[in-house]
C-alpha cells in the first residue's frame, strides 16, 4: 500500500483519486518515448489519457470542494525521513478544478493540434513534458510540504521550460526560454527563503518535521519575521504570476511555446502562483497588518492597467493575448488584496465575498484564456500566420473558430452574460463595501482602484474589438490565397466548445458554482458572503443582501435573448429581399484589402492618449525616385514600441550581472596550478577559521 | 385598485419604445428654434423609421453574420436596458435583475457589437468609426461607472430601484460627492450619446463622424433598428440621470390615476432636460478628436473627486 492515510475515513476517497490522476500522468510520461516510432498512435492515446486524468482530477477536487472535506496523506518517498505529505483541502481542490478542467479541454485540443506537427518535426518530446507539465501542476496544488511543493515546483518549470523551447531553431525562442528559466528560478529561490524563514521559526517538533506545512501553521512569526516571509513568497509567486514589473518573461515566452501549452501556461500554469499566494497568506501566516493587502493591491492595480495598455499596441495575436494574463493576474490581484485588507480588520464576510471574487476570476480566466489561445492556435494552425495585419476576413474561412473565439472575446471583456462579467461585478461590489474601512490612506486608495479596475474593463473591451475586427473581419489581408485556408479539424474544434460553453454557464448560472467557493474562504478564516435568501434562490447572486445589490444572469441572458428574438421575429413578418452588391468604393474603384483599418491604426488613438507609459519610436520615410519632395513612390512606416520597463530594470540588471561574471569568470585561468593554488588557499582558509 | 408589477414593466417598454422618437423629434424642434431655422415637426422620427423599414435592404458582398445580427442585438438590448431603469415606478420586476453596473455593461456590449460590425465590411471609414468609439468609450464608461458609484455609495446599493427609494426618501440637500458626480455624469451622456462637444449626429462628414462611420453601410430595416435604439439610448441615459439625481416623482403606488399623473411628470422632466441638453450643444462647437481625452480625462477626474469626496467628507 502507497499511501498512508492519516485519516482513513471516507472523506480520503478524493485524495486517491487526485494520486492517481498524477500517477497515470507520471505512468504515461515514462511510456511515452518507447512509442516515438509510432508517432500517429502516441498522440491520441497519450492525449485522451492525459484528458481522463484532467477529468478525474476534477472529480477529485470538485468533490473536496463541495463537501469541504479536508483529507491529508504521507507517502513514503523520496529521501528517508522526508516524506512527501499531500494534502486535498477545499483551496487545493478548488485549483485541482481550475487546472484539470482547462487542461481536460486542451488535452482533447492537442489531439488535433500536435497532429499538424507530424512530418515537420518529432513530437515525442511535446507529448513527455506535456504530461509532466501537468503532472507538476497537480502535485504543486497536492502538496502539504515546503519539500514536495517546490519539487513539483520544479518540475512545472523545467517541464514548460523545454516546451517553450519547442521550436528551438528559431533564435527568438530560445532567448525566451533562457529568459523564463531565469525569472523561474530567482523566483523560486525567493520562494525557497521564505519557506525557510517559516520553517526555520517552528516551535516544538523540530528537525525534519519543520517543513511541513502543518509546522509552518502553527508557527508565531513575529511581524518582522512575518513580514519577511510573506514578501519573499509573494516576489517569488509574482514572478510566477507575470506581476508587472516581473512580467517581462512572459509575454516573450507564451508566445514561443506551442499554442496548446501556450493555453495552459497563460490558463493555469500562472494561476499556481494565485494558489500559492493565497495558501501563504490566509493559511500559513493567516495574521497581518493591512497594509501587506494594501501593497498586493497596488501591484493588482498597477499590472492591470499596465498589461492591458501593452496588450493594445501588439500586432501578434498571441503576444496580445499574453499580455492580456498580466491584466488579468492584476485584477484577480485586486480581489487578493482586498481580501487581504478586509481580514486584516476583521470583516470577514466581506473579505470572503472579494477572496470569492478573486477565485472565480482565477476560474473565469482560465476558461476564457484558454479558449481564446486555443482559438489563436488554430488560427495560426490554419494561415501560418502570427501577425493581425497580415490576417483579416477570416470568419468566412474558418466560422466554428471565429465564433469560439468570439465568445472569448466577449467574455475577457467582462460583458454580460458571460462569465468575465460576473467576477469583474464582484470584484466591484467588494469595493463598493469598503467606506467601511477605519484608515485614511485607504479611504484615498480605494476609489482610484475602482476606478482603474473600470479603466482596465473598458480598454480591454477596445482591445477586443481590435482583436477579432482585425483577424477575423473585413477581407484577407495576407499573402497566401485565402482558398487554401480550411477550418481546424473536430478534436481541436471539441476542445475549444467546450471552453467556450462553460464561459457562458459559469456567466449564466453563477451562484452554484460561487456557493462552492464560499467553502474556502469559510474554511480559511471562517468568513463566508450571504447566501441567496428566498425561493428561486438560484437565480440571484446576492452577496452581500438583496437590498445591497442583485444580479440574475439567468434573467438577464433569456431577457436579452428574447428581447432580440422578438425584434428579429417581428421584422421577418413580412419578407423584405436583401440584395448582395460589391462594397461601395466612393466612386474610386480600387478598394484594396490594405485600405482597411489596420490593428496599428486601430490603436493609434490610445497609443496618443497614453502615450506616456510606453517607449514609442516611430519613423515614416518617402522614397522618391527623382528626389521629388512631394511625390513619393513608397512610404515606409516604422512603428516600434516597448514597454519602459525593460530600459529602467532588466537592461541595467543585465548589464551588471555580465559584468560581475566577467569578472568572475577571470579566475578561471584554465591551468592546472591555479586551481591546485585555488584548493590549497580555500584549504589553509577553512583551518584557520574553523 | 393597484397594477401588477410585470403589468408596469410592460407599460414602461412600451414608453421607451413609442416615447423616443417623438423626443428625438421634440429635440430637433428646440435645436432649430434656437438656430433660428424652421423644424420639422415633433413626428419626423416616426416617418424616417417607417420609411427605412418599408425599404430593401442591400448589403456589401463580403458582410458576415457578425455584420447581420448587430442591429438585432442591439435593439434589443438597448430596450432590455430601457426596462431595468425606473421611470414611474419602483415595481419592476427586470429591475432586480441588473443592478447599475449591469446596466453600464449593457451599453458596453451594444457599443462592441457596433464596433465589430463597423469593422465586418472592411472599409477604411468603418474602422475609423470603431478605432475612435472604442477610444472615448474606453475613457467614458470608467467615468461613467465612477459617477454611479459615488451616487450608490450614498444610497448604499447598487440597484437602481434601492437607490431612487432611498435617496428621494431624504430631505433634498446639496452634497458635495453628487455635485462632482451630477457634472461627470452630464459631460458622459453626451460623449455616450454622440452629441456635440464628441460627435455630431448630423454630420456625414469623414474626418468627423464617429458613431455614423461604424453605421455607414446600414441600410433599410437594418439602419432603421439602429437609428431607433440610438433614440432609446437618448431617452434612457435622460431617465437614469433623473432616477439617479433627481428622484423624486417615481415611486409611489401603482394604481392607474397616480401611474398616469408621474407618467405626465416624467414627460415634463424628459422635455425640460432636452431643451437644457439642445441649449448645451448650441453653446458649444465640436471637439477635435484629439482634445477629447481632455474632456473626458476631466470628466473621469471630476467622478472619481465625487467618490474620493464621498470617502472622505461622508
Amino acid at each position: 500500500m502507497l499511501l498512508d492515510y492519516v485519516s482513513l475515513s471516507a472523506a480520503a476517497a478524493p485524495l486517491d483519486i487526485a494520486g492517481f490522476s498524477v500517477l497515470l500522468l507520471l505512468g504515461s510520461a515514462l511510456c511515452a518515448p518507447f512509442l516515438s516510432r509510432w508517432e500517429r498512435l502516441l498522440i491520441p492515446a497519450a492525449f485522451s489519457l492525459a484528458t481522463v486524468a484532467s477529468l478525474a482530477a476534477v472529480h477529485a477536487g470538485f468533490t473536496a470542494l463541495v463537501t469541504g472535506s479536508n483529507s491529508a496523506a504521507t507517502v513514503a518517498m523520496g529521501l528517508p525521513g522526508l516524506p512527501f505529505n499531500l494534502r486535498l483541502d477545499p483551496l487545493a481542490g478548488f485549483f485541482l478544478v481550475v487546472i484539470g478542467l482547462l487542461s481536460a479541454f486542451v488535452s482533447v485540443y492537442s489531439i488535433g493540434y500536435v497532429r499538424g506537427y507530424l512530418g515537420r518535426r518529432p513530437t515525442t518530446q511535446l507529448v513527455l513534458f506535456y504530461l509532466l507539465f501537468l503532472a507538476g501542476m497537480f502535485l504543486v496544488v497536492l502538496a502539504d510540504d515546503a519539500y514536495l511543493f517546490l519539487l513539483a515546483w520544479e518540475l512545472m518549470a523545467a517541464a514548460s521550460y523545454f516546451l517553450v523551447m519547442y521550436e528551438d531553431e528559431v533564435a527568438a525562442n530560445r532567448r525566451a526560454a533562457f529568459l523564463y528559466l531565469v525569472v523561474a528560478h530567482v523566483g523560486a529561490i525567493a520562494i525557497l527563503l521564505s519557506f525557510g524563514v517559516m520553517a526555520g521559526l517552528t516551535t516544538g517538533s523540530g528537525g525534519f518535521q519543520s517543513y511541513t506545512f502543518d509546522a509552518m501553521r502553527a508557527a508565531r512569526l513575529s511581524p518582522a519575521w512575518g513580514a519577511a516571509a510573506f514578501f519573499l513568497s509573494f516576489f517569488g509567486f509574482a514572478a510566477k504570476a507575470g506581476v508587472i514589473p516581473l512580467h517581462v518573461w512572459l509575454p516573450e515566452a507564451h508566445p514561443a511555446a506551442p499554442s496548446n501549452v501556450s493555453a495552459l501556461m497563460s490558463g493555469v500554469m500562472l494561476k499556481t502562483a494565485i494558489y500559492g499566494m493565497v495558501r501563504v497568506a490566509f493559511d500559513l501566516i493567516r495574521e497581518f497588518p493591512w497594509w501587506w493587502g494594501g501593497i498586493v493591491l497596488c501591484f493588482g492595480l498597477v499590472s492591470a492597467v499596465l498589461g492591458v495598455l501593452y496588450a493594445l499596441m501588439q500586432h501578434d495575436l498571441k503576444r496580445l493575448l499574453a499580455f492580456h494574463s498580466v491584466e488579468n493576474i492584476g485584477i484577480i490581484l485586486i480581489g487578493l488584496g482586498l481580501a487581504m485588507v478586509f481580514t486584516s480588520f476583521q470583516f470577514h464576510s466581506l473579505a470572503a465575498l472579494a477572496l470569492v471574487a478573486a477565485l472565480y476570476h482565477t476560474l473565469n480566466h482560465a476558461l476564457f484564456k484558454g479558449l481564446l489561445f486555443m482559438g489563436a492556435g488554430a488560427v495560426i494552425h490554419s494561415t501560418n500566420e502570427r501577425n493581425m495585419e497580415e490576417m483579416g476576413g477570416l470568419i468566412h474561412q474558418l466560422p466554428w473558430t471565429s465564433a469560439l473565439f468570439l465568445v472569448g472575446c466577449v467574455s475577457i471583456s467582462g460583458l454580460p452574460p458571460f462569465n468575465g462579467f460576473v467576477s469583474e461585478w464582484l470584484t466591484f461590489q467588494a469595493f463598493l463595501l469598503s467606506p467601511v474601512l477605519p484608515h485614511p490612506l485607504l479611504k484615498l486608495l480605494v476609489p482610484l482602484g475602482a476606478a482603474l479596475l473600470a479603466l482596465t474593463g473598458a480598454l480591454a473591451a477596445a482591445c477586443f474589438v481590435k482583436a477579432f475586427g482585425v483577424t477575423f473581419l473585413g477581407s484577407w489581408r495576407g499573402h497566401r490565397r485565402k482558398e487554401q485556408i480550411s477550418e481546424v479539424g473536430p478534436a481541436m474544434r471539441l476542445g475549444m466548445l467546450g471552453a467556450a460553453l462553460c464561459c457562458l454557464a459559469l456567466g449564466v448560472l453563477p451562484t452554484f458554482v460561487i456557493g462552492w467557493i464560499d467553502n474556502i474562504p469559510q474554511q480559511l478564516f471562517g468568513g463566508e458572503i450571504a447566501k441567496s435568501a428566498g425561493s428561486y434562490g438560484w437565480l440571484w447572486l446576492t452577496p452581500y443582501s438583496p437590498e445591497r445589490a442583485s444580479y440574475s444572469g439567468p434573467v438577464v441572458f433569456f431577457g436579452i435573448l428574447a428581447m432580440v428574438a422578438a425584434t428579429y421575429l417581428l421584422l421577418h413578418v413580412r419578407r423584405a429581399a436583401i440584395r448582395r452588391v460589391p462594397l461601395w468604393d466612393c466612386g474610386f474603384e480600387k478598394v484594396t484589402p490594405r485600405m482597411q483599418y489596420t490593428a496599428s491604426a486601430f490603436a493609434m488613438p490610445v497609443r496618443r492618449v497614453f502615450g506616456f507609459f510606453f517607449a514609442v519610436r516611430e519613423q515614416v520615410e518617402l522614397v522618391s525616385p527623382q528626389n521629388h519632395p512631394v511625390m513619393a513612390d513608397t512610404i515606409n512606416y516604422r512603428l516600434r514600441i516597448r514597454d519602459r520597463f525593460w530600459g529602467w530594470f532588466y537592461q541595467p540588471l543585465a548589464d551588471i550581472s555580465f559584468w560581475v561574471a566577467r569578472r568572475a569568470g577571470k579566475l578561471q585561468q584554465g591551468r592546472i596550478q591555479v586551481y591546485l593554488l585555488y584548493s590549497f588557499v580555500t584549504l589553509i582558509v577553512l583551518l584557520v577559521f574553523l | 385598485m393597484t397594477l401588477h408589477p410585470i403589468v408596469i414593466e410592460l407599460i414602461q417598454l412600451l414608453m421607451i419604445l413609442f416615447l423616443s422618437p417623438a423626443f428625438a423629434g421634440w429635440v430637433k424642434i428646440v435645436k432649430c428654434r434656437t438656430q433660428g431655422r424652421t423644424a420639422p415637426g415633433l413626428l419626423q422620427p416616426y416617418r424616417d423609421i417607417a420609411r427605412l423599414f418599408a425599404k430593401d435592404v442591400v448589403l456589401a458582398e463580403n458582410a458576415s453574420w457578425v455584420f447581420r445580427s448587430t442591429p438585432y442585438i442591439v435593439f434589443g438590448v438597448t430596450l432590455m436596458a430601457g426596462g431595468v431603469i425606473p421611470l414611474i415606478s419602483v415595481d419592476l420586476p427586470l429591475a432586480d435583475t441588473a443592478d447599475i453596473i449591469v446596466l453600464v455593461m449593457l451599453f458596453a456590449i451594444v457599443r462592441f457589437c457596433t464596433a465589430l460590425a463597423g469593422m465586418d465590411v472592411g472599409t477604411a471609414f468603418g474602422g475609423m468609426g470603431s478605432s475612435r468609439e472604442m477610444m472615448i468609450s474606453s475613457l467614458a464608461e470608467p467615468a461613467m461607472l465612477m459617477a454611479v458609484f459615488t451616487v450608490s455609495l450614498a444610497g448604499s446599493s447598487t440597484s437602481l430601484t434601492q437607490m431612487v427609494t432611498v435617496m428621494s426618501g431624504h430631505a433634498f440637500v446639496i452634497r458635495p460627492s453628487l455635485a462632482f458626480s451630477l457634472v461627470a455624469f452630464v459631460l458622459i451622456a453626451l460623449a455616450e450619446t454622440g452629441r456635440i462637444p464628441v460627435d455630431n449626429p448630423a454630420t456625414h462628414l469623414e474626418l468627423t463622424m464617429i458613431h455614423e462611420a461604424m453605421i455607414l453601410e446600414y441600410s433599410g430595416r437594418y439602419l432603421a433598428l439602429i437609428e431607433w435604439a440610438g433614440m432609446m439610448k437618448l431617452v434612457i441615459y435622460f431617465s437614469l440621470g433623473t432616477a439617479v439625481f433627481f428622484p423624486w416623482g417615481i415611486s409611489g403606488s401603482g394604481d392607474p390615476l397616480s401611474l398616469i399623473i408621474r407618467a405626465l411628470f416624467f414627460v415634463a422632466k424628459l422635455a425640460a432636460g432636452g431643451a437644457v441638453m439642445v441649449l448645451i450643444e448650441t453653446g458649444l462647437a465640436k471637439m477635435r478628436i484629439f482634445r477629447l481625452p481632455d474632456y473626458l480625462g476631466s470628466a473621469f477626474l471630476l467622478a472619481t473627486l465625487g467618490m474620493i469626496a464621498f470617502f472622505i467628507l461622508e
